[in-house]
């Protein structure tokens, strides 16, 4: 993996102003952290919890409560696997085991030359064209061992 | 020569754009004129990617069509389906909410006024906040998200309550696996969206709204917010609606992957900026919401169905339907199923006509064994239950649940067994951790099955009493109704937990 340069308090100072008018702005303050650095820096919470007057706890809290915000950076791209049930009538369980196996990696993990971390995700609103995953934004469905192959092959795995 | 391709993600997703693209260059080779209007999806996703041509004698379908096939398309070569109104699958459905979507570009707010949108809001505009109440109590509308609690009596709740600040909250964390009529409306015709919950403001006095839509759907996302961009440049949302003086605005926030946000409660807190958690109730979200301030809570077909409400009259859409069930359902037939896709129709059909004649049974052509309707909430119905009719009493009295009118369907390898343990890991999984029979109870039900595929007999009574206290003792839904899935499948399977039984002596 390629180092990764931590981001300085003004860039993340930035991120924070431009959100900070709005009705419950965590949310979205922690979406754009994770949209511009690829995660949620640990400096992060304490300049957030002072913008917003709210304890570092309180932040960390929400941070960690929810599956989308990571605290580390991630893999090239992000691939999340569906593993809910629409998905497994169509053997969307045996394409995801196939496709760890591939890479050599357990759910959130990422493989050996860093292209790729896999997540599972619980349905991508493609149900009638199972099974399906996605690539960073870009949803794939009526997915096999082929199709998926090519995606982790776009995505230099 | 007018082309048609969906823009849809689940288009998109088995090859839309390339299809798009392909046609363009074909044309630019020969010369020929063609206009390429991306449009929502028909919800025919069997179809996808599906190609309409209309060359001055309507629309007529091509699917699924590959990039290859570009050529044969514009020679007029190419099999297809004929006028896509006459397909079947479409001609048997009653497109009310769904009306819309597929025939124009999400993005053209011209299209939507030209095919009946803003009506509607025009009427309400000129109605009061109580008449507007009133017709969507007539209208028979009930939370399409899943709880089925009549909208217009929810509406009045928060008419009625007294604040310097309300708020419309639409629902849009649709994360029960089966189900996509919500992305399907937000990404092929999202002002009907915004038209509903303009209206919703009006009834009760909200001058401000938010869509909580699920960060799993990065297209709906985009949609909705150039939608909104758009509806203020055009004077549809902001300090003056369609130059009446009156104000609505309305923001779209992304959730964060946390499948307990679709309850009301947790979403709120999630807005908030807190985590999801639920919320005990009372106090009602109608009189202490958002913010602690009285707020409607929407499922997104609840809102984007209002519209035609108001266009159409309340009594023309109670005029479909099932006893308590008014309107229509948007089902989902989803899963293993040969004709896939989104089917709008009046309540009331038998489930076996949904998934063997509209779905045509199973994609792989072997028996449906399970179907389970309404989400990894809802039971696992078997064909002995076919005859059971689409509505929400109905669906209730068969220890079911209709929730978001998802349907997915399960050929005869599926091992009702694993499926409880899954609907268990779920419940653990996303458990939001504030009750103990849902954060403790998922994690021994998990436990639980396994001793069961591993034989023990003593462990089956265990799960019906561990269900039972997850029933029981839960705060919201996703404890609540974690054990229909599991006790459905221990009822209706019995060979299934059996089996592993047999396999242990």
């Amino acid at each position: 993996m390629t180092d990764i340069v931590p981001p300085t308090a003004d860039e993340m100072r930035e991120i924070i102003a431009a959100h900070q008018g709005l009705e419950g702005p965590l949310l979205p303050i922690l979406h754009a952290m994770q949209d511009t650095f690829g995660y949620v820096p640990e400096d992060a919470v304490a300049l957030i919890a002072d913008a917003l007057n709210q304890t570092r706890a309180e932040i960390h809290g929400t941070i960690s409560f929810y599956h989308d915000f990571r605290r580390a950076p991630a893999g090239r791209h992000v691939l999340k696997i569906c593993r809910a049930e629409a998905c497994q009538a169509m053997g969307g369980a045996q394409l995801a085991a196939a496709t760890l196996g591939k890479l050599g990696v357990d759910w959130h993990g990422t493989n050996a030359n860093g292209a790729v971390t896999v997540e599972p995700v619980y349905c991508l609103g493609m149900c009638a064209c199972a099974p399906a995953a996605m690539m960073d934004d870009r949803v794939a469905a009526r997915l096999d061992e082929a199709g998926m192959g090519e995606l982790l092959a776009e995505a230099g795995a | 020569m007018k082309i048609y391709v969906s823009r849809d993600s689940a288009a998109k997703a088995v090859g839309a754009d390339r299809v798009a693209t392909a046609i363009e260059a074909e044309a630019i080779r020969r010369g020929e004129q063609i206009e390429m209007i991306r449009t929502g999806s028909r919800g025919m996703v069997w179809l996808e990617p599906l190609v309409e041509i209309d060359r001055g004698e309507g629309r007529m379908t091509f699917g699924p069509v590959a990039p290859g096939d570009a050529a044969a398309l514009l020679d007029g070569t190419l099999e297809g389906h004929g006028p896509t109104e006459e397909i079947p699958f479409f001609a048997r459905q009653t497109r009310l909410t769904f009306a819309r979507c597929g025939v124009i570009d999400p993005l053209d707010l011209d299209a939507y006024a030209a095919h009946g949108g803003l009506a509607g809001l025009r009427r309400a505009l000129e109605m009061t906040a109580e008449d507007i109440v009133e017709e969507v109590k007539t209208s028979g509308l009930r939370g399409r998200g899943g709880a089925g609690f009549p909208t217009g009596i929810k509406w009045d709740t928060v008419r009625k309550a007294e604040a310097e600040q309300k708020y419309i909250v639409c629902n849009a964390d649709e994360g029960d696996s089966g189900t996509f009529a919500d992305r399907m409306i937000m990404e092929g015709d999202p002002f009907t969206l915004i038209e509903g919950m303009a209206i919703a403001g009006l009834a009760v006095g909200a001058t401000k709204g938010y869509v909580y839509l699920r960060s799993e759907y990065p297209d709906a996302i985009a949609v909705m917010r150039a939608a909104v961009e758009l509806g203020r440049r055009k004077g549809v949302l902001g300090g003056d609606i369609l130059g009446s003086g009156r104000a609505f605005d309305m923001e779209i926030r992304a959730g964060a992957g946390a499948y307990v946000c679709g309850e009301e409660t947790s979403l709120l807190n999630s807005l908030e900026g807190k985590r999801g958690v639920v919320r005990a109730k009372p106090p009602l979200p109608a009189l202490e919401g958002f913010l602690g301030k009285p707020t409607v809570v929407n499922n997104v077909i609840s809102l984007a169905t209002v519209p035609v409400i108001f266009e159409k009259g309340a009594q023309h859409y109670a005029d479909f339907g099932l006893g308590r069930s008014r309107g229509t359902a948007t089902l989902q037939i989803a899963g293993n199923v040969k004709y896939g896709g989104l089917f709008e129709t009046a309540f009331g059909l038998p489930l076996g006509e949904i998934v063997e004649e509209i779905g045509g049974g199973t994609a792989t052509g072997r028996p449906i064994k399970a179907v389970q309707i309404g989400g990894p909430l809802g039971a696992y119905f078997p064909p002995e239950k076919f005859d059971t009719l689409f509505g929400y009493e109905e669906f209730d009295a068969n220890d079911g649940l209709i929730g978001h009118a998802g349907i997915t369907v399960f050929d005869d390898s599926a091992d009702m067994l694993s499926m409880a343990r899954f609907a268990m890991e779920f419940c653990a999984v996303e458990s939001c951790g504030k009750c103990t029979p849902c954060r403790i109870g998922a994690v021994r039900g998990v436990e639980t099955l396994d001793r069961i595929a591993a034989g023990e007999a003593d462990a089956l009574p265990l799960l019906t009493e561990l269900c039972d206290t997850m029933t029981d003792g839960s705060l919201c839904a996703l404890g609540g109704l974690t054990p229909y899935p599991v006790m459905s499948a221990v009822r209706d399977f019995p060979d299934d937990f059996a089996r592993h039984k047999e396999a242990a002596e």
